[in-house]
Parts: C-alpha cells; sequence; structure tokens
C-alpha cells in the first residue's frame, strides 16, 4: 500500500507523467462513472423500449406530482452548487467551510430522498406496483418507474452516506445510526421504506470498516473525488426526470 | 535444459538487491486476504483451474449422454433432458465467466501486468483484493444452483426470456435461476473492481521510460479488455436486476403475454428481444474480453521464441483497439434469428465482416513474426502456435456466421457451436496453457517439464480439433444443437458413428489434461530451480527475481529504455536487448 501511494504521489521521477497529469483515484471514479452511465444507459434504454411498444402508456403525473418532482430537481441542482462551493473551499484549505458546504449537500441530498420517499408512498397507495397500475393496462409503467428512481434513489443515498464520511468521519456513523432507527420506527411496517431503510445499516457498517482499517484525514482530493460522484447521481435525475415524469403529465 | 534452468548469463544485477518493504506476515494476511497482485493473481489462477474442470466433468456427461443416452452413471444417475440442458448451461455459464473471463484477466493480467510496466502494485490493492473475493463469492453461488430444489437451470448460458424469466417454466428455473442470475450479477461487480483497477494502473503506474508505445502487447491486450469490461459488465448488471425482477416482482420487462404448462401467466408487454439486446451487448464485447489476452500472450511469445521483433507492432496494438471498438456495434449479429429487420441484419452483417480486417491484420503479423525466425520450440511456443491455427480455424468460420441468408440455417445447428469452441473457447485456452508454461517459472520458481508440456500440447491439439473440427460438418447436415436426444430420431442416423468419435476425442483430451495438472504440481514442488530470465526474454518481468519479491523490484522502480522485442538486434553483446538495457539506437 505505501509503495503503491508513493508511486501515486510520484517526487522522483520514477514514473511516466500520468494521464492529464490525475491522481489514480480521480482516474478510478471517472471510470466507476463510465461503467455506471452504462447501467443507467441499459436501464433508460428498457425504459424506451417498454415505452415505445406499448402505445397505451398512461400519462398519470398531475401539477402536484410535477411541483414535487420540480422542487426535488431544485433540490439536486442546489446540492450540486453547495458541492462546488465545497471543492472550492477544499482547494483553499478551508476546513470549516468544506465541512459546511458538505452538510449542505447531504442535507439537499436527503432532502431529495425525502420527498422522494414520499412520492412512492402516494404512488403505492394509488396501488401503483411493479406489475400494474390503476390508471392503464400497461404493466410496465410501474416496473420502469420503480427501477430507474429506486436506483437513483439508492444512489443518492450512497453519495450522502459517502459525502457524510468525508465531511464528519467517524462522527458520521453515530448520525447515520439514529437515522437508520428514526427511519426504522417512524416508517409504517408495511412500508417499502420499512426495509429500504435498512440500506443506512449497511452504509454505517460498511464506513465504520472504512474509517477503522484506514483511519485518515480526507484531504481536497478526497473531497473532489467525492464531487465528481455526486455530480454524476445529479447529472443522471436531468435525464430521468423529463423521460419519467415530464413525459407523462396529465394532459 | 541446462541452459535456461539454475543460472547462467542471462541473470540480471537487480537480484541482488532484493530487499526493502518485506511483505505483509502472517499466513492470513499474505496468502488469503493479500493485498499484493502476484497472490491475487495465482488466487485466481487457481479459482479458474477449478472452475475449468467443474466446466469440463459437465461437458463429458454432456458427451456421455449423447451417444448412450440411457446409460446409468453412477452418482449422477441416469440423465434427463432437463437435467442434460442444465449441464449445458453451467457448463457453458462457468466456462465463460470462470475460466475465460477470469483466468487470462484476472490471473495471468493480475500477477504480470504491473511488472511489465514496472510498477510496485496495482493503483487499487485494496479493490483488487475484494474483486477476486467476490468473484470467489460468485463462483460458490454458482455452484450452489445445482443443489437446491430443482437443480441448476435450463436456460443456457444467454439466459434467454422467456424461459429464464418466468419460475414456472422448468425444474431449475425456480431458486436455480435466481442463483445463477445472483452470481452473475455478483461477478459484473468484481469485474467492475478489477478493469477499473488495470486501466488505473495502465494509465498512472508506468515506470520512466515505459511510453505507450514501449508496452508489451500482452499490457495492451489486458489494458484493452479492462476497457471492454468496463463498459460491458455494467449492462448485464442492469439486465440481471430486471431479470431477478421479471421473476419474482412480477414485471414485464422481457415477458409478453404467455401461456406457460397450460396457464396463463400475469406477464404483459414486455420483449424477450430487450434481453437480448441488453445481454448481447455485454455477450459480445465478452468474447473479445476472453480473446484479447490470449492475443497478447501469443504475440509475446511468438516473439521471444522466433528470436525477432514482431511483426508490425503498431499495427498490432491499432488492430486490438479496432477489434475493441467494432466488438460494441455487432452484437445484433447474434439475433439474426429474432426476425430483426433486414436493413438492421445488413448493417450488423457489415460491421461484423469488418472485425476480419483487423484480424487478419493480426494473424499476418503473427505469420511474419515466424517468417525466417530461429525458432525454439519450447511448450509456450507450441501452443501460443497452436492458438494461431485455432484462431483462424475457428474464426474462418466467422465470416459464415456473419451472414444472415448463411446463419439463418446454420443458426440453431452444431455449426455455431463449433464455430464458438474453437475460437472462444479452445483457442482462448491455448492462450491459458501459453501463458501458464511461459510465466511458471516466474511464478513458482521453477521449470515445467517439457516432455510432459509436449506431450500435453500435441493431444490437446490434435484432440480438440477432433472435437470441435465435426461439428461444423454435423451443422451443415442439419444436427440441431441444445437437444438431448438424438440417437432415435432416423434423417441424424447416419451421424451417430460422427458423434461417437467426437466423444472418444473428448475422452482423450480429457485425459490428457491430467498431463498437465500432474505437470503443474508436480512441477511447483520438484521441478528444476529456475532462472531470472530463462527464455531469454525482454520486457520487465525478466529483470527481476525469480518469483519476484513482495514489491516486484525490491524498493527500486527500474528506468525502461527500450521497446517490448528487441530481438536480434545487430550490435547487441546478446541477440535480445531488455527493455530496461541502457538504450542501443533501437527503434520506438
Amino acid at each position: 500500500m505505501a509503495t503503491v501511494q508513493h508511486a501515486v504521489h510520484d517526487t522522483h521521477g520514477a514514473f511516466e507523467p500520468s494521464l492529464f497529469g490525475t491522481y489514480s483515484k480521480k482516474v478510478g471514479m471517472w471510470l466507476f462513472l463510465a461503467s455506471d452511465s452504462l447501467t443507467f444507459g441499459a436501464l433508460l434504454f428498457a425504459y424506451s423500449y417498454g415505452r415505445i411498444s406499448n402505445p397505451a402508456w398512461p400519462t398519470p403525473f398531475g401539477k402536484e406530482s410535477i411541483a414535487n418532482a420540480t422542487i426535488m430537481t431544485a433540490c439536486l441542482l442546489s446540492s450540486s452548487l453547495t458541492m462546488v462551493l465545497a471543492v472550492m473551499a477544499a482547494n483553499r484549505g478551508d476546513k470549516p467551510w468544506v465541512r459546511n458546504w458538505l452538510l449542505a449537500t447531504m442535507f439537499f441530498g436527503a432532502a431529495f430522498t425525502v420527498l422522494h420517499a414520499q412520492e412512492w408512498t402516494r404512488l403505492i397507495a394509488d396501488k401503483m406496483t411493479p406489475s400494474g397500475n390503476p390508471w392503464s393496462a400497461v404493466p410496465l409503467f410501474g416496473g420502469t418507474f420503480f427501477t430507474l428512481t429506486g436506483m437513483h434513489m439508492l444512489h443518492v443515498t450512497i453519495g450522502v452516506i459517502y459525502l457524510g464520511v468525508i465531511a464528519l468521519r467517524k462522527k458520521f456513523l453515530p448520525v447515520l445510526l439514529v437515522l437508520w432507527a428514526l427511519g426504522f420506527f417512524l416508517t409504517p411496517a408495511d412500508s417499502v421504506f420499512h426495509y429500504g431503510i435498512h440500506v443506512l445499516l449497511v452504509g454505517a457498517v460498511i464506513s465504520a470498516i472504512v474509517l477503522f482499517l484506514k483511519p485518515k484525514d480526507y484531504d481536497a482530493n478526497d473531497v473532489e473525488v467525492s464531487g465528481l460522484y455526486w455530480h454524476f447521481v445529479d447529472l443522471v435525475w436531468m435525464f430521468i426526470f423529463p423521460l419519467v415524469y415530464l413525459m407523462s403529465t396529465k394532459v | 535444459m541446462d541452459r535456461r534452468a539454475g543460472g547462467g548469463e542471462t541473470i540480471m544485477a537487480t537480484s541482488e538487491v532484493v530487499h526493502a518493504h518485506a511483505g505483509p506476515q502472517g499466513f492470513i494476511r499474505k496468502y488469503i486476504f493479500s493485498l499484493d497482485h502476484k497472490v491475487i493473481g495465482i488466487q485466481y489462477f487457481f479459482l479458474a483451474l477449478t472452475a475449468v474442470w467443474v466446466g469440463m466433468f459437465l461437458s463429458l456427461l454432456m458427451r456421455i449422454h449423447l451417444i448412450w443416452p440411457q446409460v446409468n452413471l453412477p452418482i449422477v444417475g441416469h440423465i434427463q433432458p432437463e437435467t442434460y440442458l442444465s449441464l449445458l448451461t453451467m457448463h457453458g455459464t462457468i466456462m465463460v465467466f470462470f475460466v475465460l473471463t477470469t483466468a487470462p484477466q484476472g490471473g495471468f493480467g493480475n500477477y504480470f501486468l504491473p511488472i511489465q510496466i514496472g510498477a510496485p502494485d496495482m493503483a487499487f490493492p485494496v479493490l483488487n483484493m475484494l474483486s477476486f473475493w467476490t468473484t470467489f463469492v460468485a463462483f460458490v453461488v454458482m455452484l450452489a444452483a445445482f443443489f437446491v430444489t430443482g437443480g441448476a437451470p435450463l436456460h443456457g448460458w444467454t439466459g434467454y426470456p422467456p424461459l429464464s424469466a418466468v419460475q414456472s417454466t422448468g425444474p431449475g428455473e425456480g431458486l436455480g435461476a435466481d442463483l445463477w442470475i445472483t452470481s452473475i450479477a455478483i461477478f459484473c461487480a468484481a469485474s467492475l473492481m478489477g478493469a477499473l483497477n488495470f486501466i488505473t494502473t495502465t494509465l498512472d503506474l508506468r515506470a520512466k521510460g515505459m511510453t505507450l508505445m514501449r508496452m508489451p502487447l500482452t499490457v495492451w491486450s489486458w489494458f484493452i479488455t479492462a476497457i471492454l469490461g468496463l463498459l460491458a459488465f455494467g449492462v448485464l448488471l442492469s439486465a440481471g436486476i430486471l431479470l431477478l425482477m421479471d421473476r419474482n416482482l412480477g414485471t414485464s420487462f422481457f415477458v409478453p403475454v404467455i401461456v406457460v404448462n397450460g396457464q396463463l401467466m400475469g406477464h404483459k408487454g414486455g420483449s424477450p428481444l430487450l434481453w437480448q439486446h441488453l445481454f448481447w451487448f455485454f455477450g459480445h464485447p465478452e468474447v473479445y474480453i476472453a480473446i484479447l489476452p490470449g492475443m497478447g500472450v501469443t504475440s509475446q511469445i511468438l516473439s521471444t521464441f522466433a528470436r525477432k521483433p514482431i511483426f508490425g507492432y503498431r499495427a498490432m496494438v491499432y488492430a486490438m483497439l479496432g477489434i475493441g471498438f467494432l466488438g460494441f456495434m455487432v452484437w445484433g449479429h447474434h439475433m439474426f434469428m429474432s426476425g430483426m429487420s433486414p436493413y438492421s441484419a445488413f448493417a450488423f452483417s457489415l460491421l461484423t465482416m469488418a472485425i476480419g480486417v483487423p484480424s487478419a491484420i493480426k494473424t499476418f503479423n503473427w505469420l511474419g513474426t515466424l517468417y525466417k525466425g530461429r525458432i525454439r520450440f519450447y511448450t509456450p511456443m507450441l501452443f501460443a502456435v497452436g492458438f494461431v491455427s485455432l484462431f483462424v480455424s475457428g474464426g474462418l468460420s466467422g465470416p459464415f456466421l456473419a451472414q444472415p441468408t448463411l446463419d439463418i440455417p446454420l443458426h440453431d445447428t452444431y455449426f455455431v457451436v463449433g464455430h464458438f469452441h474453437l475460437i472462444m473457447g479452445v483457442a482462448a485456452i491455448f492462450g491459458i496453457f501459453a501463458a501458464t508454461y511461459y510465466w511458471f517459472p516466474k511464478m513458482f520458481g521453477r521449470m515445467m517439464n517439457e516432455g510432459l508440456g509436449k506431450a500435453h500440447f500435441w493431444l490437446t491439439f490434435i484432440g480438440t480439433y477432433a472435437i470441435f473440427m465435426p461439428m461444423h460438418y454435423l451443422g451443415m447436415a442439419g444436427h440441431p444443437r441444445r437437444y438431448s436426444q438424438l440417437t432415435e430420431v432416423a434423417y441424424l442416423h447416419n451421424l451417430i458413428p460422427l458423434q461417437t468419435f467426437m466423444t472418444y476425442a473428448a475422452f482423450i483430451t480429457i485425459g490428457a489434461q491430467f498431463i498437465f495438472v500432474i505437470n503443474l504440481f508436480w512441477s511447483m514442488l520438484k521441478g528444476p530451480k529456475a532462472a531470472d530470465n530463462p527464455w531469454d526474454a525482454t520486457t520487465v518481468e525478466w529483470t527481476t527475481a525469480t518469483p519476484p519479491p513482495h514489491d516486484n523490484f525490491g524498493g527500486q522502480t527500474p528506468v525502461i529504455h527500450n521497446g517490448p522485442y528487441e530481438y536480434g538486434v545487430p550490435g547487441a553483446a546478446r541477440d535480445f536487448v531488455m527493455q530496461t538495457d541502457p538504450a542501443v539506437g533501437a527503434a520506438h
């Protein structure tokens, strides 16, 4: 490990210059995002394929849904701005503001997730399921909606945990556990989120392993790399919002 | 043997400076959860070795069943038609994922990519370890499918819906199929971790002087394979998730209105073709993931043992890039039978045949490398030449199948089975064998036995041709594939002697693999000690000690002065110039 760290921060000129002068973690994140964009690409392709081959696709989203989704979009756009500010603060070496902006980013991300969870709950209460919906005889409507937005919600949640680890390190673990407990006890037992909230518990376990096995101060590079992930997740939503919501608006 | 084993003029000075960075102590950190890419490479190698015996055993059962359908085997019992389909599915899946993807890339790529570029380890050692153990979990989950109620799935390695998407379609399509999909999804995650590690290492950790155009062709092949894996497995992951949802949450991504065993299912509005698009968008690049490392190894070995620079180094690099790029644009040629528009079929057909161009460039460059070479026929060289032979034999039936008019009658016959086994199965396996014989001295510090190696080569070479060549003939005679019992079918009656011949050939070929395994383990323990550079090769892994120290170069980073294949250099003291030797005005 030490040897590779040495190589990455190559000061003795023992290695060829890296691509565009980047450091390995950044390259690694870009590559992950390339792969992840194909994972989302396949889901979007499946959605488009199903939608084109089912002409009676329902368009049930009324003003309320669209307003809600617009607020969610605004949350993510704001979070991208605060993320940029966090990276700028990190480059200045301004640690308090790195933390503040990261916390702001996490707040917007969490707000997005909560709003989205409420939206899901409403739709489920309206008898929309992965295999059917009350508005049409096209079962794929629910299937594509829950798959695409669920996968994205998972990415946002992972992103919030990721930023929390960078911003607060070990202090984040109790926060995460409290959020998990609150989520578990506040959701009704028949809600999908009653089980879905366990993502936070899994996240807490993985974060604890990372934080205790490799304790370290996260530097400006770590903030930048987490920012790449965050912006990517925001970007994916900018495809999902028009495709899933705006194109299915009640007319 | 004397010259190659135990010392001689080729030992490099670096073996004296082995110090620094003592590796981790303790059995678990050193051999089980090791962060050392060399240990991880060997772990992958043995995982693939285990998997290949499982896969081979399954194929043996199939071959026995095909000619003696009534035989009652010990333990396995009498093979039912659905058992035959399970064998077929698991043989294909285990071979493609856990052998052809795992051994050349995870095994040899892991071990030698960092050393060949002069790096002390992979860029992300922890990720590397996780990648192996995730693959291991995927393998265990895959094997578990044999032992659950209903047994292993029936849907073939391609997992076509609706067979794979509805639980009630067959005995193996219950929990067995869920485990199968879960295993594939876990494997996707493992491949992703591996791929981004390979790419980052190649981009960021090349020693001073190791410019891109000085990288050995093996490194290029692993690098390009990693790019293919990075992009292809992400799509398969999504497809797997959607398939799991169809099976367990009642969605209809891949299933239209359908009646199964007289019962109307609740699905509606989906399309099995969506799965075929997503699967083959992964599946075709997967073929190149299996074969590209074999191409790299073959280039490396042909040049080394012909004592000549590789013919057309840059052309080889661009050909591999071209194959990788085109590989993402031809998935439709697996779907000519699906009723696709002839216009799309024409486009896919044209692009597929375009792959013949870089493939031919590679083949002729290999022949050009051999031409007028001073060839040393050691076992790795035999397998490398065997690779070229199989690549040509298997590849030539490609342009037939690339044309819709020919593919439609041939697609569901043994012709296709013969085609993909020769090129993707046997040629890639020959690449793995060549790599094993070539790098074994560096990995285990001892030489493998030449006599056993040559016997293994000739039996395997002739045996595999004897198994798979007749399949083309069977296919042209209209023999369908995937059918479990054909001895009672009148129009195939005259083909039974050929099937019998293939089964006997399979017995002999599988028997020959015992020679390989005995040679492998015997040499590991008792083989003569290997010198640092037993093959008089030029690339960087041969400059360090055998086996290499924990950080590969004993606390130093090599400096690269030459291209990778400087053999027969005029004016040099020996007939080769190593990459680390001071420059002698060589090319590149």
